[in-house]
């Protein structure tokens, strides 16, 4: 059990966004998560990958404190991570840390960036000799010393995403949360940041829930993939496995999506899955399995029961009836 | 030019846009030339900032003038010269002759109308004899590019805003207004890169079968070397204000020659995966300051003290596959030998 850091189980985040009426109180919600369970292991990358609107940034959220999830746990190391609400002790705090999308508006554009590195120090590491520190952090992610006099708008997009990895290491964290690292980035600096936190990982034994919509990314960075889909996992594997054999339609459906640049690739992607259907609204979720309204491969019971996660095989899980025990309908309707 | 061939489609030459900003003139294009003939799908790839968008706003004149200025450059439509155009023969062009579908479809479609009232006039002014119609004729009209891009209830479509849609329907709306004027030339501005991967596909697809149809030659700009070899014929390559490379999309894709276009190739993940390339070091240069000589030689692992001293021209490699790139100069071999002497 100490292997794994971080333990989900069932975990939800509905939002309320409105009321039905004046008169009637019934909450609308926006099911963000809605019941997912995971396990990060140490020292792996789980790729967390999905589209928009799928919740997986709200996943991030709620593992770094920002959000406190509706129901299900959340374990790291063992201990719940909201046994006090959004209030977490220090040094849980530290172990946790997270880098965002955006650099443009992630990083204080008032502050230098020695101040922006200072911040973690100060509040994490007192006493310690903070010149130092910055100098060792910035060396860390082979940026020269001289930029800690600079603001973050005189740095490239790539450099920029560099400062916001050396503020998340300054804290000396196990797990590291990406949320989406390098999709602000051109692909010519992408693999700089990429290989940086890859070497990062091995110097510092870290942990990363690295959250993506670019599955071709996940290919070359993850050691395990889920795919989650309208606030639910719907496939997990490790990537290997995953990209030689994808199960889940959706899973299919994106992998078959993606633009690719060789033949080589058009190769290992499964044969073409024409893309239909708009993404249906977090608000009024289909009845069901939630993707059956753009399933090619619909079922009649998919209109109605909700499928669970099941193995396929060692370590690789689908959430879809293709893969249940067939189940009949009885007089009494679908069983629930 | 003889007169037995016909004119291209579009010819851009040697066109240059400088911006004069406070701290001194931005000179972002500096003579770009290409071309696309009548039927063709083009396809203009490069990454943030290297001056695609710039170029189509050239083209189109939607240039902001001033900050912007066009010093030199002649941008041939059907052969006259859309710079030398007065606005109202440009009108003109804009819709019947050129349209363009842009990168955010919640930017470009306005949120206070409905898509029936926006469509609308684009109907009318599309053909002169649209121009008399009953608003009732304009709205049956209206109801056909809709059906076009495969949009369900059309009928109830034109009554709704667009925040009552979802992003791929937005561009879809965007994308039937812009070949509602049946033009000539469709300018697709990374008309997939707001939307999510399964989305951008039926995009991308729909709009590959309706140019398909109705004949319309394209030019996609994106930064996805993915989407380009998906969709394209032909590929322009640019960087920091440049055309570095121009090949057929097969070829480019099977012997990228560029370094810069390598270096693209290499960078981007792989779904055989593999790892990560390091990438292309170093950043895109100033346009204040560009660098003298090829733009390029600041990144290029195989610079040249030619590269610092004069701009490479494009030189032939193959048939209709020319980069701008002294290693491809007939004097490549003393070039090389100049640098290791």
């Amino acid at each position: 059990m100490d292997d794994e850091v971080l333990i989900a189980q069932d975990l939800k985040k509905h939002f309320v966004i409105g009321y039905e009426s004046l008169m009637n109180r019934r909450p609308i919600t926006v099911k963000a998560v809605d019941g997912v369970s995971f396990r990060v292991r140490r020292g792996e990358t789980l790729g967390l990958v999905g589209e928009s609107g799928s919740g997986k940034s709200t996943i991030a959220y709620m593992t770094v404190g920002m959000v406190q999830p509706s129901g299900g746990t959340l374990l790291f190391r063992g201990q719940d991570l909201f046994a006090n609400g959004l209030k977490r002790a220090l040094p849980l705090r530290k172990e946790i840390q997270i880098v965002f999308q955006d650099p443009g508006s992630s990083l204080n554009p008032r502050r230098t960036i020695q101040q922006i590195l200072e911040l973690p120090l100060r509040i994490h590491a007192p006493g310690k000799d903070l010149g130092q520190e910055v100098v060792r952090l910035l060396d860390l992610v082979d940026l020269p010393p001289e930029y800690m006099h600079k603001y973050p708008q005189m740095l490239s997009g790539g450099e920029k995403q560099i400062v916001a990895i050396a503020r998340a290491l300054a804290t000396n964290p196990s797990l590291v949360i990406l949320d989406e690292p390098t999709s602000a980035l051109d692909v010519s600096v992408q693999g700089k940041i990429i290989n940086l936190l890859i070497r990062l990982q091995r110097e510092f034994d870290l942990t990363y829930l690295f959250i993506t919509h670019d599955l071709s990314l996940m290919r070359n960075v993850a050691s395990r993939v889920a795919i989650m889909y309208l606030g639910r996992i719907c496939e997990v594997a490790d990537a290997a496995e995953f990209f030689q054999f994808p199960q889940h339609p959706y899973t299919q459906m994106l992998l078959s999506s993606i633009p690719v640049v060789s033949e080589a690739e058009e190769a290992v992607k499964p044969k073409k899955i024409i893309s239909t259907g708009e993404i249906p609204s977090p608000v009024n979720l289909p009845k069901g399995c939630s993707f059956h309204t753009r399933c090619p491969q619909v079922m009649d019971i998919c209109k109605h029961v909700d499928p669970i996660l099941v193995g396929t095989s060692a370590g690789h899980t689908a959430r879809c009836h293709l893969f249940e025990q067939p189940v009949e309908v009885t007089a009494q309707g679908w069983p629930t | 030019m003889s007169l037995s061939a016909p004119p291209r489609l579009l010819e851009v030459k040697d066109l240059s846009v400088h911006f004069k900003v406070y701290s001194g003139v931005l000179k972002v294009l500096d003579g770009v030339t290409f071309s696309v003939d009548a039927g063709e799908k083009v396809g203009l790839v490069g990454e943030t900032g290297c001056g695609k968008t710039t170029t189509m706003k050239a083209i189109l004149r939607i240039l902001p003038i001033p900050p912007a200025v066009v010093p030199r450059g002649e941008i041939l439509f059907q052969g006259e010269d859309l710079l030398r155009m007065r606005p109202d023969q440009m009108r003109q062009v804009r819709g019947p002759g050129i349209s363009m579908v842009f990168q955010d479809p919640t930017a470009s479609l306005n949120p206070v109308f409905t898509i029936g009232e926006q469509l609308g006039p684009v109907i009318r002014y599309s053909a002169p004899e649209n121009r008399g119609l009953s608003r009732r004729q304009i709205r049956q009209k209206a109801l056909i590019p809709l059906q076009d891009v495969a949009l369900a209830d059309p009928e109830r479509l034109l009554d709704a805003y667009p925040i009552q849609l979802s992003g791929g329907m937005r561009q879809r709306v965007c994308i039937g207004m812009a070949l509602a004027t049946n033009p000539e030339l469709l300018i697709a501005d990374e008309p997939g890169t707001s939307l999510d991967v399964t989305i951008q596909d039926q995009v991308i697809r729909l709009l590959g079968e309706l140019v398909e149809r109705k004949r319309t030659s394209v030019i996609l700009i994106t930064h996805s070397l993915g989407v380009v070899r998906e969709m394209t014929d032909r590929v322009y390559v640019m960087y920091a204000g440049n055309m570095v490379e121009v090949a057929p999309t097969r070829r480019l894709f099977a012997n990228p020659l560029h370094p810069y276009t390598r270096g693209l190739m290499e960078a981007v993940p792989k779904l055989t995966g593999g790892g990560m390339a390091m990438g292309i070091p170093g950043r895109l240069p100033s346009y204040q300051h560009p660098p003298s000589g090829c733009r390029f030689h600041t990144r290029c692992p195989h610079v040249m003290p030619v590269c610092r001293r004069e701009k490479p021209p494009f030189f032939q490699a193959e048939a209709g596959h020319q980069a701008a790139c002294f290693l491809y100069s007939p004097e490549a071999e003393r070039h090389r030998n100049e640098a290791q002497a």
